[in-house]
């Protein structure tokens, strides 16, 4: 959808090289920086549990993106079902309130994700607008039942989702680690996950293939809905606290990182590997800053600078670049 | 031919929304008599005039077939230096303060234009790195302090009216001067749009980008032309915005991003590119505020504002779609008789 494509995309293997270049030249950078503080078990074990929330968003991005359309609702979305979540931990004290949360909050983000799917595939509305639309009046839903206040303080066994560890691996990351490959597994290794592909890369000709592209766009959101559901939950779980419009400025860094990690914002190029290494680019970049007392809003500025940097470093590689004209 | 040009005239967008307009403000003021008040009517025209310059800016990008979101911080940035300049030296000239912040909102439009003509990557994916780029650098450097001690003559000079008139309470109220500033820029566009061999370059380049390449247009020249503008519209918006608040809050327009899009696009411009009109976004704009100030009226939460326009777009959306489905079927049928 987001079109203008007069590039091919770099391969697979050349995008992924780059893309490891890039973590290992700036892990290795601010880790000399730091003094070394940086790679310490303390700091990973940091940045293990602050990544999988952001890692989770972005999973949510990639759907809509690698099909060449666009989830704008994903915060607003995670926001709702973490509220939905908090309503029912605040209300029920029973053993059961964790996982009737869970299921409450997953199915109202799938809920939303219907929604899109459903306008994007049957009305016919952009992706763009359609998911501005949702994410504004969702935002608006959750804002007007919690009058804009602050939900916090849940019970234990809720907090383990954000807080916890498995044999020393963080909860969250375990998440987002299951996510991811399942995700790698559904793009790879199934007909619906081939379909995406096509779709992002020529919609007509894989309708004219006797794909029924409008339930693949549909399903396309719904997913998407779910996993942004699923960050809602690590989100106020990690913070213990759920409010309606938390982390906005998530959105547009979903969307940078899935760039970041080689989907082509036209659609039909990228993988969960490349995107799962954007995130760690990131999230070492944040944790190295925040370890050398810069302010998090360098870090921002440093992030568009590398991704500037990715795309135009993608227009010069041999047989990547060179212009059609 | 009077019958086809009325027909003509209810295919265009700009009618359905003035339509819902007058209905909307007939029942407000149905429901709430100081609904249908001048003071009223010049109070919304004089608020939203900030978030109308933009969107006339957002409208230019879109119907080159871009979408700009990096215009929140180009303007906090020009603001920014504005503020600084004239609260340090205190500047006590308004024209000065006026032409402050315009030249780095074009520079900053220009760097998108450079940057999006030469990666070749959509222009909203450009501007979201822009964006991080130019707010980061300034939150950075500055520490986003407010600057509250902004010279008298600025300060005057937002209360300015054009027109003024006394109420039954013998409050002061009128035309304001950002709302003639808001006007200006409307027509402005409208003439560059539709007058000028830019404007109707910029419409080709949003229909076909390829047509208009191999028409021999010169692409970057009208990127460059858009992201300007786009930039210039900013740093004037920016100036409107400090008269309006009274202070430069560097954390004030980062994330109305949306809102802008939002009111262009129910003002029936394409995110595709290629087809939108000054009007339509002046209404959708005018259409936002109504909607706001009437559920203010209403005494009717405004933490339900957002649902409310949420709903809106998804309803102008959705009818937008169903039309445009309906007449590529009638070109189809056409094609097959």
């Amino acid at each position: 959808m987001l079109s203008s494509r007069a590039v091919p995309w770099p391969s697979r293997y050349t995008e992924l090289a780059i893309l490891i270049l890039v973590l290992a030249v700036v892990s290795g950078l601010l880790g000399v920086v730091t003094g070394g503080r940086l790679l310490d078990p303390q700091s990973v074990e940091v940045m293990a549990f602050q990544m999988p929330l952001l890692g989770m968003l972005t999973l949510a991005q990639m759907l809509p993106m690698l099909t060449g359309g666009i989830d704008l609702a994903i915060i607003s979305t995670a926001n709702f079902a973490g509220i939905t979540a908090a309503f029912i931990l605040k209300g029920v004290a029973a053993w059961y309130a964790t996982p009737a949360a869970v299921l409450a909050a997953l199915a109202a983000a799938l809920c939303v994700g219907a929604v899109n799917g459903f306008v994007i595939a049957e009305v016919g509305v952009s992706p763009i607008i359609a998911t501005l639309a949702t994410g504004i009046m969702v935002k608006g839903i959750a804002l007007a039942i919690t009058k804009g206040y602050v939900m916090a303080g849940f019970p234990t066994a809720f907090l383990f989702l954000g807080g916890g560890s498995l044999a020393g691996i963080p909860v969250p990351f375990v998440i987002l680690a299951i996510g991811a490959a399942l995700m790698a597994l559904v793009l790879n290794r199934t007909p619906f996950g081939v379909s995406e592909y096509m779709l992002g890369s020529n919609p007509t000709a894989t309708l004219f293939s006797g794909i029924n592209t409008k339930a693949l766009v549909f399903r396309t959101y719904l997913i998407s809905g779910f996993l942004s559901g699923v960050a809602g939950l690590i989100l106020i779980a990690r913070f213990n606290a759920a409010q309606a419009d938390f982390g906005s400025s998530f959105l547009l860094l979903t969307v940078l990182i899935s760039v970041l990690g080689g989907i082509d914002p036209a659609g039909g190029v990228g993988t969960v590997l490349g995107l799962v290494i954007a995130v760690m680019i990131l999230q070492v970049v944040a944790t190295g800053f925040n370890l050398m007392g810069f302010s998090q809003h360098l870090a921002n500025a440093l992030w568009g600078i590398i991704l500037i940097f990715v795309i135009a470093f993608r227009r010069v590689l041999p047989g990547a670049g060179g212009a059609r004209s | 031919m009077v019958r086809g040009r009325l027909r003509q005239a209810f295919r265009r967008p700009e009618i359905y929304l003035l339509a819902v307009l007058i209905v909307l403000s007939a029942v407000l003021s149905a429901v709430r008599a100081e609904f249908l008040t001048r003071d009223n009517a010049f109070d919304i025209l004089r608020n939203y005039a900030f978030l109308g310059i933009l969107a006339l800016g957002e409208l230019v990008v879109l119907v080159s077939g871009g979408i700009d979101v990096s215009f929140t911080a180009v303007a906090t940035v020009a603001q920014y230096i504005m503020g600084v300049i004239i609260s340090t030296r205190a500047i006590n000239n308004v024209l000065v303060a006026f032409l402050i912040p315009l030249p780095i909102g074009l520079t900053l439009g220009g760097l998108n234009a450079l940057l999006v003509y030469y990666t070749r990557v959509h222009s909203v994916i450009i501007t979201i790195a822009t964006l991080s780029i130019f707010y980061g650098l300034l939150i950075f450097f500055t520490g986003g302090t407010w600057i509250t001690d902004l010279p008298p003559a600025f300060v005057n000079f937002a209360q300015l009216k054009v027109v003024q008139f006394v109420n039954e309470a013998g409050v002061a109220y009128g035309l304001s001067i950002l709302t003639v500033l808001w006007a200006a820029i409307g027509v402005v566009t409208w003439l560059i749009l539709n007058y000028s061999p830019m404007g109707r370059k910029i419409y080709a380049l949003g229909g076909n980008a390829e047509a208009a390449r191999r028409a021999g247009f010169n692409i970057f020249r009208i990127q460059l032309f858009v992201y300007a503008y786009m930039g210039l519209l900013a740093g004037l918006a920016s100036f409107v915005q400090a008269g309006l608040a009274q202070i430069v809050q560097p954390n004030a327009m980062v994330g109305r991003e949306l809102d802008v899009l939002a009111a262009a696009v129910l003002g029936g411009a394409s995110v595709f590119g290629g087809t939108g009109t000054v009007a339509g976004t002046i209404l959708g704009v005018i259409l936002i505020a109504v909607i706001r100030n009437g559920l203010i009226m209403m005494q009717i939460s405004s933490y339900w504002h957002d649902a409310a326009i949420g709903i809106m777009l998804a309803l102008a959306a959705g009818v937008t779609a169903v039309q445009e489905r309906r007449r590529t079927r009638r070109l189809v049928r056409i094609d097959v008789e």
